[in-house]
């Protein structure tokens, strides 16, 4: 029983000493690579606010080319699934095979599916 | 019996050979003073995008300052331009040689020059001279980013904390003197003017005028009250103190090791 309570004692401590980030906000990064091309996760960085963030997801991620659209997004805006409900979650999509479009050829001609 | 003198024709190679040194060297040496901040910066992103803008700056000098060379025809590259000229023969304006000072500091200079970069190589992409105007042109792209980033800057720094907007107020105070400067046209500039190659420099100030008085104004910063005492010679080789020092850790290597590759 008083275990339990150091140890979450411990953890505390140890999330306020790694924790603390003296530094602006966190923000999610999203490039595009070409038109009609999903935005994928790039990476995060830190900004005061929107514009900044935009500016800084430019130098960071897209300095180098290959970037025609960039996405920025509060980190605290985005509602993750916990990874300690996996099991539940996602185990049952892979077993049903049904489920996967593979029974069919598909034509020739048919790009970037 | 006196012989008959011939005046220099409008577009002498020379005086074009100036221009292009003065916008390289303006280049070269605001890159790097910039450069001193990279490992420097407030915040790892603001390092990356300090960085970022000293790495367009010295590639924008290194186009103008190749075609300075080819301009002057005597086999000078790029590199012979940066590394082999003493002090005297650069001619960037003062401003961009002074330290890097403070973060407000670099930051009020770096706006100051992005508004002039950008009004300046507008004018020069309409340059007769297609291959000045080709530069210009693709430097102008880099300089309108430059002056989002310092211009979001201003604002901040500006509208920030008591402190922050004391220091910007304080570098405005101190870089004013050196504006004049940038405007200041010869009759160099008359003759390149006269051929289209160049734009008339006093017509470009309002323009500067009115872009940096937005921004300051928004910024809840002032410009200095008084006229400002123009500071003028960078451009015919009278420099601060500041630009011999820089010089000399700048072009060290390629002095001691001439000719080395890497």
């Amino acid at each position: 029983m008083s275990s339990t309570v150091i140890n979450q004692d411990v953890v505390a401590e140890q999330a306020e000493a790694i924790a603390p980030d003296s530094q602006w906000p966190l923000w999610e990064v999203f490039t595009q690579s070409e038109q009609g091309a999903p935005h994928e996760h790039a990476g995060s960085l830190h900004a005061a606010d929107a514009e900044q963030a935009l500016q800084n997801a430019r130098d960071v991620y897209a300095r180098r080319g290959g970037v025609i659209s960039l996405w920025v997004v509060p980190a605290g805006a985005i509602t993750a699934s916990s990874p300690g409900e996996n099991g539940p979650f996602f185990d049952p999509g892979a077993d049903k095979a049904y489920r996967h479009p593979q029974f069919y050829k598909v034509p020739r001609g048919v790009r970037g599916l | 019996m006196t012989s008959p003198v011939l005046p220099p024709p409008a577009s002498a190679p020379n005086t074009l050979f100036e221009l292009l040194l003065r916008l390289g060297d303006d280049r070269l040496v605001l890159g790097s003073r910039l450069s001193e901040w990279c490992g420097h910066g407030p915040i790892l992103e603001e390092d990356i995008a300090t960085s970022n803008v000293a790495l367009d700056l010295l590639g924008q000098a290194t186009m103008f300052l190749r075609l300075a060379g080819e301009v002057e025809g005597k086999g000078r590259d790029a590199d012979a331009l940066a590394y082999f000229r003493e002090a005297v023969e650069f001619r960037c304006c003062q401003l961009v040689e002074l330290p890097k000072g403070d973060f407000a500091f670099t930051i009020a200079r770096q706006f100051l020059f992005d508004v002039y970069a950008v009004v300046t190589l507008d004018a020069l992409s309409r340059s007769m001279n297609s291959e000045l105007a080709a530069i210009a042109a693709k430097s102008l792209k880099e300089a309108k980013y430059h002056v989002r980033h310092s211009g979001e800057w201003m604002l901040k720094l500006g509208d920030g904390t008591e402190d922050s907007h004391r220091r910007v107020q304080r570098a405005l105070d101190e870089l004013w003197r050196f504006t004049p400067e940038l405007f200041a046209g010869d009759d160099g500039d008359r003759a390149l003017l006269q051929a289209g190659i160049a734009p008339d420099l006093a017509q470009l100030q309002p323009e500067w005028d009115r872009l940096v008085r937005e921004v300051i104004e928004t910024a809840t910063l002032t410009l200095p009250l008084s006229a400002p005492v123009g500071i003028r010679g960078g451009r015919s080789g009278s420099h601060t103190e500041h630009l011999g020092h820089l010089l000399a850790e700048f072009q060290i290597v390629a002095r001691s090791h001439p000719g080395a590759t890497w």
